[in-house]
C-alpha cells in the first residue's frame, strides 16, 4: 500500500502493521511506514483520519488516554517501542513532542527550558544548555534579557518556539510536532517553518499538518492518511512518498483529489 | 412521469408563494411582547435583590446583637467598700505594696494567704499585681445589674435613677466587656475576673493538630484519587462515600472520636505511651483527641476541594511534562501540585474555618467546660472558644451573656485573622506561578 525508497540504514522509526485502538474502536489500521533520519516527514489528511493518533503512537503518548492500545510494532533504532521491557518514560525522553497549542509551563522562561534537562539529571552547565536550546529555537535574541519572566508572558509564536526549545533541551533524536503552527499567524508560522529547516540538521522531525502548502514547503516525505471503508471506518496511510511526488504526481487518485483541493 | 413532475413543480411554486404570504403577515409579532419580557426580567431581578438583602440584614442583625451585648452600663457593688480600707487617711489606690500585702495578710485566712505566696511569692509580685489581688480577694466587686448597649445609650437617665433607687451602694460604669483582661485572664467563677485565655489557647492547639492531621492526609488522598486510582467501581464507591461523609452531622463525628480516640486509643491520646503520667489527663479527653476528631470531620471537605483543584490543572500541562519524558511523580510534583496549591489552600481554609466553630463533637468527646489552666501539650485537658461561649450563654445571669458576647467577638476576630493569613499565603503561591 505504501511505498518507501529510503535506504534501510537511515530509517529512525518504522511501523509494522500498526493498528491503534481506543477501547473497541479501531482508529488507525495497517500502517507500514519508515521515517528517514534527519528529514522532515509530514502526515496529512482530512480531519478525524487519525493523524495525531498515529503521531502519538511514535512516543507512546496515546497511553495517557485510558483504554488505548496498539497491535503491531513501532521500531525505533531497531527496538520495538511496545516491548514489555521498554519504559514509556524512556521513549518520550528520546522522542520529544511539540503540541498543537503552545503549552509552556507557568514558570520562568529559563525554568521552562531547564526543567526537562533537570529531571533527567543533566550534569552539564545549565545556563549554557538553556542558551543553546533557545538559540536553536531562534528565540534567544528575543528573550535573553527576560529569562526570569513567565513563559506565559510571551506571544503565541514565541510560546511555541519556547516549547520547541524545551523539547530540544532534553536532546531527543526525534521531534514529533502536532500541527505546531495551526494557531499562529502567517509570520509566526513562517518562523516556525524556517526553524524546522534548521532543526532537521540535528533532529528527525515528524509533523502533522492540515496545511497543504506547509507540508509541500517544509517536508521531505509525506504520508497521506484517509479513512477507509471496511466495517467501521478506520484511518490508514494510503500513500507515502517523497513530498514532490505526493504533490505533483501522486499514484493514488484520492491523494490527488485531496492535495488539489477536490476532496469531499 | 413527466406530468407528475410538472405538477410537483407547480405545487412547489404555490407553496413558495404561500410561504411568502405567511411571512408577510408573520407568525412572530416583532417587539410587541418586548415590554412583557423585560418586565418579567425586572421582577426576577427584584426577587434576587431581596434575597441578597435578607442575607445582609441577617448579618447586620447578628453583628448588632453581639455588639449590643459587648458594651453597656454595669452596676457594681463591692463586698467591702474600698473607702473602708483606708489606712491613716491614705485611700486604697495610694497605698504602698507593703501596706497592701499587710492588708491581705490580715484579711485573708492564713491558708489562703500562704497559697497565694506559694503560687508566686509576694516579694516578686509587682504593686499592680498585689493591688489586683486586693480587689479580687477583699473588695470583691460584684455585678448587681447590667444593661446592653442600646438601652445604655437610649435610656441612660432611667438606668441611673434605677441604680440610685435599688442599689444605693452600687457604682454605675459604662464598660466594654471585651478588654485586655477578658482575653488574658483564665476562666474563673467570678464574672469580673473571668477571661478566655484558656479557651483561646485550647482552640489554637486543637486547630493546629487538626491542620497537621487533615491537610497532608486530605491532599494525599486527593492526589491518589485524581492521579493514580483507576476509574473502576471501587474508586467510584470511595468517591461517593467521601462526598456523603462531607455532609454527615458533626455530632456523629464526635461519637466516632469518642469511640476511637478517647476510648480505643486512650493510651495514645492521653500520652501514656510516651511515658506521660498525669492523673488529670489520663482519660484521653485531650487536645489531641479533639484535634484528631475535628481532623476527621474536615477531611472529606479537604479531599473534595483538593480534588477539584487538581482536576482544574489543565491537561495540556501534564502532557507537556510527559512529552519531555517525565515520570508521573515528576509531573505531579512539579506541575500539578504547584498549580493546584492555591485551590487546595482555599479548600483547606474553608474546612479549618468550619473546624474552629465546631462545638458539638467536642462536647461529645468530653471537652472540659471549666478549667482555669492553659493547655500546654497535645495531652492537656482543654476547652475551646465555642464551648466556653456555649457554656456562658447557658447561665441564667445576664452578665455572663455579656462576657459570652465579648468571647464571640474574639472568636470572629480569630476566624477572620486565620482566614486572612491563609488567603495571603494562597495569593503568594498564586503569584509565584
Amino acid at each position: 500500500m505504501s511505498t518507501d525508497s529510503a535506504p534501510e540504514n537511515n530509517v529512525v522509526l518504522e511501523t509494522r502493521n500498526l493498528d491503534i485502538f481506543y477501547g473497541d474502536f479501531l482508529a488507525v489500521t495497517g500502517v507500514n511506514i519508515k521515517i528517514p533520519r534527519h528529514k522532515i516527514t509530514a502526515i496529512i489528511g482530512p480531519s478525524g483520519c487519525g493523524k495525531t493518533t498515529l503521531l502519538r503512537a511514535f512516543n507512546r503518548m496515546n497511553e495517557l488516554v485510558p483504554g488505548t492500545y496498539i497491535r503491531g510494532e513501532v521500531v525505533f533504532d531497531g527496538q520495538n517501542l511496545y516491548e514489555k521491557t521498554v519504559d514509556p518514560v524512556e521513549v518520550r525522553f528520546r522522542i520529544g513532542m511539540v503540541f498543537q497549542k503552545a503549552n509552556p509551563f507557568p514558570k520562568s522562561i529559563y525554568e521552562n527550558v531547564a526543567w526537562g534537562a533537570r529531571i533527567h539529571g543533566y550534569k552539564g552547565d545549565m545556563d549554557e544548555l538553556v542558551e543553546s536550546s533557545l538559540r536553536q529555537a531562534a528565540l534567544w535574541d528575543e528573550v535573553k534579557d527576560i529569562l526570569k519572566q513567565s513563559g506565559l508572558s510571551l506571544s503565541g509564536g514565541q510560546q511555541q518556539r519556547l516549547c520547541i526549545a524545551r523539547a530540544i533541551a532534553v536532546q531527543p533524536e526525534v521531534i514529533l510536532m502536532d500541527e505546531p503552527a495551526s494557531a499562529l499567524d502567517p509570520i509566526a508560522t513562517l518562523r516556525i517553518e524556517e526553524l524546522m529547516q534548521e532543526l532537521k540538521k540535528d533532529y528527525t522531525i515528524v509533523i502533522v499538518t492540515h496545511n497543504m502548502q506547509q507540508a509541500a514547503r517544509v517536508s521531505d516525505r509525506t504520508a497521506m492518511m484517509m479513512l477507509v471503508n471496511g466495517g467501521v471506518r478506520s484511518g490508514t496511510v494510503i500513500e507515502y512518498d517523497d513530498t514532490n511526488v505526493i504533490f505533483t504526481r501522486p499514484k493514488d487518485r484520492r491523494t490527488e483529489d485531496y492535495v488539489t483541493g477536490r476532496f469531499g | 412521469m413527466k406530468a407528475q413532475g410538472k405538477e410537483n413543480k407547480e405545487k412547489a411554486i404555490e407553496n413558495n408563494i404561500e410561504g411568502k404570504e405567511s411571512k408577510a403577515t408573520s407568525l412572530y409579532s416583532p417587539f410587541s411582547n418586548l415590554s412583557t419580557r423585560k418586565r418579567s426580567g425586572r421582577i426576577w431581578q427584584l426577587v434576587f435583590l431581596s434575597a441578597t438583602s435578607v442575607g445582609i440584614l441577617a448579618l447586620m442583625a447578628l453583628l448588632f446583637n453581639i455588639l449590643d451585648s459587648t458594651f453597656g452600663y454595669v452596676a457594681y457593688e463591692a463586698k467591702v467598700a474600698p473607702t473602708s480600707l483606708s489606712v491613716d487617711g491614705v485611700v486604697l489606690e495610694d497605698q504602698t505594696k507593703t501596706q497592701l500585702v499587710a492588708l491581705l495578710q490580715n484579711t485573708l485566712s492564713r491558708g489562703a494567704f500562704n497559697k497565694l505566696n506559694n503560687e508566686k511569692s509576694f516579694e516578686s509580685r509587682s504593686r499592680a499585681e498585689v493591688s489586683a489581688l486586693v480587689i479580687e480577694r477583699i473588695v470583691k466587686y460584684q455585678v448587681v445589674d447590667s444593661w446592653p448597649l442600646w438601652e445604655s445609650l437610649t435610656r441612660s437617665a432611667e438606668i441611673k435613677a434605677t441604680v440610685a433607687a435599688e442599689y444605693p451602694l452600687a457604682e454605675l460604669k459604662f464598660v466594654s466587656w471585651l478588654t485586655a483582661g477578658t482575653i488574658s485572664h483564665p476562666q474563673s467563677s467570678e464574672v469580673v475576673t473571668a477571661g478566655i485565655r484558656t479557651a483561646i489557647l485550647g482552640s489554637l492547639w486543637t486547630i493546629l493538630i487538626t491542620i497537621l492531621f487533615a491537610f497532608p492526609l486530605g491532599v494525599g488522598a486527593a492526589i491518589y484519587l485524581e492521579e493514580y486510582a483507576v476509574g473502576n467501581w471501587l474508586s467510584r464507591l470511595i468517591q461517593t462515600n467521601i462526598n456523603n461523609l462531607a455532609g454527615v452531622p458533626s455530632i456523629i463525628y464526635g461519637i466516632l472520636g469518642l469511640a476511637i480516640f478517647v476510648r480505643a486509643l486512650e493510651k495514645l491520646t492521653s500520652g501514656a505511651v510516651f511515658g506521660l503520667v498525669d492523673p488529670t489527663t489520663a482519660n484521653g479527653r485531650t487536645v489531641l483527641s479533639a484535634g484528631l476528631t475535628l481532623g476527621l470531620l474536615v477531611l472529606p471537605i479537604i479531599i473534595i476541594n483538593a480534588q477539584e483543584a487538581i482536576r482544574a490543572v489543565p491537561q495540556s500541562l501534564r502532557k507537556a511534562g510527559y512529552g519531555l519524558g517525565a515520570t508521573k511523580w515528576q509531573v505531579i510534583w512539579s506541575h500539578v501540585l504547584p498549580n493546584a496549591l492555591p485551590g487546595i489552600l482555599t479548600g483547606t481554609i474553608l474546612a479549618v474555618s468550619r473546624a474552629i466553630g465546631e462545638t458539638a463533637p467536642l462536647v461529645v468527646i468530653g471537652a472540659s467546660t471549666a478549667i482555669s489552666f492553659d493547655p500546654s501539650s497535645p495531652f492537656s485537658k482543654f476547652t475551646t472558644l465555642p464551648i466556653q461561649i456555649y457554656q456562658w450563654t447557658a447561665r441564667p445571669q445576664d452578665e455572663w451573656r455579656h462576657l459570652a458576647a465579648a468571647a464571640i467577638v474574639v472568636l470572629l476576630a480569630l476566624l477572620l485573622s486565620l482566614n486572612a493569613s491563609a488567603i495571603l499565603l494562597r495569593n503568594r503561591f498564586a503569584r509565584k506561578n
